[in-house]
């Protein structure tokens, strides 16, 4: 039992540091001028991918449930933090502590939508489930590209149809212009910030899975009526797991937004092609693997980028190496190859799966 | 008081009677079995015990409380727990958890508490780890805790469906079929660990089996179900010395 908690405790220790040892390397040679202007400006992009394959990890791996609709939850992260720092930009507030509470916003306002969409949502299972999480994303996505926000001494304006008819005094200010989006964010996010809140997002996740509430979410994928018949309120953990996940993507969202002075609602940057792509993360790095799929994140939006040397075969490249990791991670051939390399080399682990895999040979016969 | 008395239950799918005015009464600490023929209902009527399925008419009573009609959810809370006639563990966890997830509703600390690791998480786990390795122990499970529950060899499994449902400190405990697939050791070995269970956790027990040694050999009273229905009712002997339950299973 000891030996269970140390090896946990180990595993998620590895992947802090591994975190951290990154985030000391990348410092060093952006200090030291070494990195690519393409490389540096894609440093906050890859926190904000990778704090979305946890956040999507959670829902797929944890949950068990399939979303295809992640971006829509960091379209509203996006849009409600850039929108409040829009609407506290002359006030006078310190410009940390703003994009603080711009973040923070970000997280609640995703959080909320997420339990009520989850409301609907989580009725279903499986495959309808990731449908209509697809349907919701685009819907986030679209109606982010028909709103009018404006801002002047009155308060706060609000349309659907244009600026025209917000009714704005004239000393108000336009902050959300419909499919123009939100422009002139200050770009805050930083790096360093972006490492933090994935590390805080990480310790969140891996800390909720090793807990009470963590087990029953787990049951309840694992088994749904056999965590009933225990008592799990299954309504209840399921909820909580998606708003929770709905909230680190807020979490995304606040970072992308304060990364780019022009937010827009764009298919490119919200649609589903994102929500796929996010899934790719996590199936790739491993479903229920977050140290993996933030690996996945990493590779998988360097690459296109690297690979730009190869001009129109890039995209041929980048599918090749996909499939081929693919394999290599998830094809029972590969896995089989790997344990007897792990085996050849003696690294540890390989042990205790073997002696519970022979058991469970040797008992088939009964059953 | 009976803690367990089910009046003129009956459940119809459509056109069949799957449950057809069944009556049961138990008594706190009864080894109580439940058998009948491929078909005859049973497991329907723990699916009607359990909440699974809502009974059409009849009630259920509780300890005198009525609980027809309640969800699985609040039933469990109410105090009756089960097994599944086909397994059904959380295959991803480890055996340990398996039984952790049984103690949820006893040991509790918030979400936040876990998030955070706040004192509670630690003390509550410490105690939660205590408990579950003492229910492991009963059941012979202790060394495996560390291994995914899937891994468990199938008799194992069946024991720690056992000790998860025991977790949620149940005053009734169902069991589906506990012996199906086990070979004659185990089927002994699983003797023993119920008449202990009862014995050690004072806990009233209700089983199906069709393994008439074991039936005989633990059961106090039977009721015997055919085609949804009631067909003998008493003390083991003498139910299984009925000549319409021996017509019933062997046919004339």
């Amino acid at each position: 039992m000891k030996m269970k908690i140390n090896k946990t405790t180990k595993k998620n220790t590895i992947t802090y540091l591994m975190l951290l040892i990154a985030w000391i390397v990348v410092e060093v040679l952006l200090r030291g001028g070494h990195l690519s202007n393409l490389i540096s400006g894609m440093l906050v992009l890859l926190c904000v991918y990778s704090i979305m394959a946890v956040s999507l990890n959670l829902t797929v791996g944890i949950l068990g449930e399939l979303s295809l609709g992640h971006a829509g939850f960091m379209c509203i992260g996006a849009f409600s933090s850039a929108f409040f720092t829009q609407c506290f930009m002359n006030t006078g507030m310190n410009a940390g502590l703003r994009f603080f509470l711009a973040i923070i916003v970000g997280i609640v306002v995703a959080g909320l939508f997420g339990l009520l969409i989850g409301i609907p949502v989580l009725r279903l299972k499986g495959d309808y489930l990731a449908i209509v999480t697809l349907a919701f994303g685009e819907i986030i996505k679209n109606i982010c590209n028909v709103m009018y926000v404006g801002k002047d001494s009155n308060g706060i304006h609000f349309s659907m149809k244009d600026t025209a008819s917000l009714g704005l005094d004239v000393d108000g200010t336009v902050i959300i212009n419909g499919a123009q989006g939100i422009t002139r964010t200050p770009r805050q996010a930083t790096f360093t910030i972006g490492v933090i809140v994935l590390l805080i997002a990480l310790i969140i996740v891996l800390n909720l899975i090793n807990s009470r509430t963590g087990r029953a979410v787990m049951s309840i994928r694992d088994n749904r009526i056999a965590a009933e018949s225990v008592g799990i309120q299954v309504t209840k953990y399921k909820l909580l797991a998606f708003a929770i996940s709905a909230a680190i993507a807020g979490a995304a969202g606040a970072l992308y937004a304060h990364n780019t002075s022009a937010l827009m609602a764009t298919s490119a940057k919200f649609g589903y092609n994102m929500s796929i792509m996010f899934l790719v993360f996590v199936v790739l790095g491993g479903i229920g693997n977050m140290r993996g799929s933030i690996i996945a994140a990493v590779v998988l939006t360097v690459l296109p980028e690297v690979l730009r040397f190869a001009d129109n075969k890039r995209m041929l490249i980048y599918a090749i190496v996909l499939i081929v990791m693919m394999l290599w991670n998830w094809a029972p051939a590969a896995k089989e190859f790997r344990e007897r390399v792990k085996e050849r080399f003696g690294f540890d682990g390989s042990k205790a799966k073997k002696a519970g895999k022979e058991e469970k040979k040797n008992t088939k016969g009964v059953a | 008081m009976a803690l367990l008395e089910v009046k003129n239950l009956s459940i119809s799918f459509g056109g069949l009677r799957a449950v057809d005015n069944f009556n049961m009464v138990i008594e706190e600490g009864q080894l109580y079995g439940l058998i009948g023929p491929n078909g005859a209902g049973k497991t329907t009527v723990f699916n009607l015990l359990t909440g699974v399925y809502k009974p059409t008419e009849g009630m259920i009573l509780l300890n005198g409380k009525n609980i027809t009609g309640k969800k699985t959810i609040e039933i469990n809370h109410e105090g009756i727990a089960r097994t599944f006639q086909n397994i059904r563990l959380f295959k991803e966890l480890s055996v340990l958890d398996n039984v952790k997830v049984g103690l949820h509703n006893h040991y509790q600390y918030n979400t936040l508490t876990g998030i955070f690791r706040l004192p509670g998480y630690f003390k509550t786990e410490k105690a939660m780890n205590e408990k579950a390795m003492e229910l492991l122990k009963v059941f012979d499970l202790d060394k495996e805790a560390d291994y995914l529950s899937s891994n468990l060899p199938y008799g194992k499994q069946r024991k720690l469906e056992i000790a998860r449902a025991l977790a949620t400190e149940p005053r009734l405990l169902l069991l589906d079929e506990p012996a199906a697939g086990m070979n004659p050791n185990e089927t002994k070995e699983l003797m023993e660990t119920i008449h202990f269970v009862r014995d050690e956790f004072k806990m009233t027990i209700l089983l199906i089996e069709h393994d008439m040694k074991l039936v005989s050999g633990i059961c106090e009273k039977l009721t015997v179900l055919n085609f949804g229905s009631v067909l003998a009712q008493g003390e083991t002997t003498s139910v299984l010395n009925n000549p319409e339950v021996i017509k019933a299973y062997l046919g004339e």
